[in-house]
């Protein structure tokens, strides 16, 4: 026997339709259950004070900081790096075996879980080098971990950038550096922006990988050889060793504003790429 | 540019290009090196078929670890996927541009959400309502796969949404001028165009879910175990590695790299697999 | 109470390295177990406000992260907290710092109030499975346990003697953990330093031993 296709038609639609609603009702619950309990503890004091007893009370003062330096600092390596094997595989190369291998390793490094980071950062960075817990570990190892998110978006703006613009650069007598420089990179920048807005949010998140980089200490560094501790970390050692479930919502509040608001910068200036493109 | 000549630069670039790929050669040297030694030394057999793990008398089997990798990433995906894939349909074939244009980026924003603030939700929320209504310790399996299907759907969502988005046009027309439903024309045409992309997707979702280690070594309970039903509790080997390695020491240690050389390569075979897939879906286009 | 037992050691390298760091300020860097690192990062502070111009960092890590650190350099104090120091220790110089004691700890709502020693091994070997076994209500027990190599976890498993933990007992990886797993579900039952007990937890009597301080030094 065969159903009715305006059935089956009503039926699907009922059950994409209630799926995706339940999806975002999800995401709805889990920002309004930490904002919830997490605002009534923020506020200016909360942002600017020292943590007393391991964060039980006080502030966050400090981790505030280490969620600003440690993505910077990752970003600094990442982006000069990222950016320019974009430049290569998209200006410089046609698809070779190399260009090949190159994408596949982006890939893979894509792709390892957040833990084989922290081990290889601890191993590598924090015992071989000898860069003890600090930030310098943490940065170096958050960079890598982030350099895939932003060779890809930029392959992909760089990509983006229409060939009569080349055409017309080169017509003029422009070198090739030239071209990327002058013309290509400027066009691609929201693209590229939009990467690194990515990757900001991604290391400001992560803990796995952090923990056994940067450490966890709750002072202020002072130097780059000095271990930190982001809010994601304080997040997670608040609320797993019950400190203070109180300071652990703000703390996660904190991170949600945080997190929500790079997020919405990255796609209000990847929407105004999009709006200009067309 | 006249301090390096256009060779030059092509060269410079040529040398930060291989950055990301060098980056993966020393991860894997690395890791390789602190763990296959003792992958040689204990046997590969005994590393990953035998069940007892307990350090203290120098047992280390990891088969445990790798079932339940295993049953947490597929119950993910029993969760995440089908709700990943349907919206994604939903909001790229039956919403408005408007409603699509507000909601993918919102779901996307899943996305951002640190893994230890959904690991949080799961022990307050999701484990006290298992161990109420269900019984267990509530800390388990199911608890796992419902924390982490969630957490893979904005990659299931996004990048399916791509695919499908990026099906010819006059492939739906041609289906519906035939006299298809919109439905009809939605699975039997569309998403068998769209099927490499979808099916990347789930892969992209399953390196996730295998990889996450913060919300799973909350919610999951961590026991070594291989789970009889899903109350049970389970550890990862994700977890195993998070657990033990601030108290690891000698043998112990080592066998906790060996698990993330097991870890690194499971990683490495699925990617190989997604961006054949993905290959795939672009060679069609 | 589960009579006096473990040591808190601080393993010294041999010939202190100081890290120079900025401007003529001495850094020092403690690393290892996390049950001592909350004293630690007290004690520190104190230290610090006598000696404006040492800066010392405390970070967790747990004991082996402690010894490794040590012994490698990355740290200049190691703290451990295990009864035998293992064989990478041997390079180092120990001193005793602390002593502790381990509670058998169970959420407020149960009733039970009292354990033998024999009932606290069959619980966790996984004879006992019901809290009626016991004197408790007709609910099954859930066991909390820490990780293999866990300084608590082996001082603990050295003082019951003839213990193989039952394999389906959830595992947490710090004093902290436990507290709050065995807090959140009213049906489980952990063992914790006892310096970490609090209102959200009950630790229960051993043998008709209660858990104090007097008892652990005794």
């Amino acid at each position: 026997m065969r159903i009715n296709p305006k059935y089956t038609q009503w039926g699907a639609v009922t059950i994409l339709t209630s799926a995706t609603i339940f999806t975002i009702l999800i995401l709805v619950f889990i920002i309004f259950f930490i904002l919830e309990k997490g605002l009534p503890v923020l506020g200016l004091s909360f942002l600017t004070e020292n943590p007393q007893e391991m964060g039980k009370a006080g502030g966050i003062f400090p981790t505030l900081i280490g969620t600003i330096i440690l993505p910077v600092f990752a970003l600094l390596i990442a982006t000069p790096l990222g950016i320019s094997t974009s430049v290569y595989l998209a200006e410089y190369t046609k698809e070779t075996r190399i260009t090949k291998v190159i994408r596949f390793g982006t890939d893979c490094l894509a792709g390892i879980p957040s833990i084989i980071f922290g081990l290889f950062g601890y191993i590598f960075f924090v015992i071989t080098l000898g860069f003890g817990w600090s930030i310098l570990s943490g940065g170096l190892t958050l960079a890598v971990m982030v350099l895939p998110t932003i060779i890809r978006t930029s392959e992909e703006a760089i990509r983006a950038v229409p060939n009569s613009y080349r055409k017309v650069s080169f017509s003029l007598g422009a070198s090739r550096w030239q071209t990327v420089k002058k013309v290509v990179l400027p066009n691609a920048l929201p693209g590229i922006v939009t990467g690194i807005m990515l990757s900001i949010g991604r290391s400001i998140g992560e803990t796995a990988a952090v923990i056994f980089t940067a450490g966890s200490s709750l002072r202020i560094p002072s130097s780059v050889f000095d271990s930190t501790r982001t809010m994601a970390v304080h997040f997670y050692i608040l609320a797993r060793e019950g400190i203070s479930s109180e300071n652990a919502y703000g703390t996660a509040a904190t991170l949600i504003i945080a997190v929500l608001f790079v997020n919405l910068l990255a796609y209000y200036t990847m929407h105004r790429f999009i709006a200009k493109r067309s | 540019m006249k301090l390096v000549g256009e060779k030059g630069v092509q060269r410079i670039l040529m040398i930060t290009a291989l950055s990301a790929i060098s980056s993966l050669l020393l991860i894997a040297l690395f890791i390789f090196s602190e763990g296959l030694p003792f992958i040689f030394k204990y046997g590969a057999g005994n590393f990953l078929l035998a069940n007892e793990w307990d350090p203290n008398t120098g047992h280390f089997g990891i088969f445990p670890m790798i079932m339940s990798s295993v049953w947490v990433t597929l119950g993910a995906m029993v969760v995440g996927a089908p709700l990943g894939i349907a919206g994604a349909i939903f909001l790229s074939e039956y919403a408005s541009p408007i409603i699509m244009k507000i909601v993918k980026p919102t779901i996307e924003l899943l996305a951002a959400i640190p893994s230890v603030v959904y690991g949080f939700i799961g022990v307050m929320v999701l484990a006290p309502v298992i161990r109420n209504n269900l019984g267990g310790p509530g800390l388990s399996l199911l608890a796992g796969c419902i924390i982490l299907g969630i957490m893979i759907l904005p990659t299931v969502i996004s990048i399916s949404i791509d695919s499908i988005l990026a099906v010819p046009r006059s492939y739906r027309e041609g289906s519906l001028a035939l006299g298809a439903t919109t439905w009809q024309t939605t699975h039997m045409v569309t998403i068998k165009a769209a099927r490499s992309g979808i099916v990347a997707s789930i892969i992209l979702g399953l390196g996730r879910a295998i990889g996450e280690t913060m919300a799973v070594i909350m919610v999951a309970g961590n026991s070594v175990n291989i789970p009889n039903s899903a109350l049970d509790s389970v550890r990862t080997l994700t977890a195993n590695i998070a657990l033990e390695m601030s108290y690891a020491t000698g043998m112990h240690r080592e066998a906790l790299f060996a698990t993330g050389v097991i870890l690194f390569i499971i990683i490495m075979i699925l990617n190989s697999i997604a961006s054949v897939a993905i290959r795939n879906r672009n060679a069609k286009k | 109470m589960f009579k006096r037992v473990f040591i808190l050691g601080m393993l010294l390298l041999a010939g202190i390295y100081m890290t120079g760091c900025g401007r003529g300020k001495t850094s020092i860097t403690l690393a290892g177990s996390t049950a001592f690192q909350p004293f630690a990062e007290k004690l520190a502070e104190q230290f610090m406000t006598k000696n404006p111009n040492v800066n010392v960092t405390v970070q967790g890590g747990g004991s082996a992260v402690g010894i490794q650190s040590a012994s490698s350099g990355a740290a200049q104090i190691g703290m451990a907290d295990l009864v035998t120091l293992p064989e990478e220790a041997k390079g180092l110089t120990s001193t005793v710092v602390a002593k502790d004691g381990i509670a058998i700890v169970v959420s407020p709502k149960n009733k039970v109030n009292n354990l033998t020693t024999d009932q606290v091994r069959d619980i966790f070997n996984g004879k006992i499975v019901n809290w009626k076994e016991v004197g408790g209500d007709d609910v099954p027990i859930t066991v909390v346990s820490r990780e293999a190599g866990s300084g608590t976890r082996s001082s603990f498993e050295q003082i019951l003697t003839n213990i193989t933990l039952k394999k389906d007992a959830l595992i947490q990886d710090s004093n902290g953990t436990i507290r709050e797993t065995v807090a959140n579900d009213a049906n489980s039952v952990g063992y914790l330093s006892h310096g970490l007990i609090n209102e959200k937890i009950k630790a229960i009597k051993i043998d008709d031993v209660e858990c104090t301080s007097e008892m652990i030094i005794a």
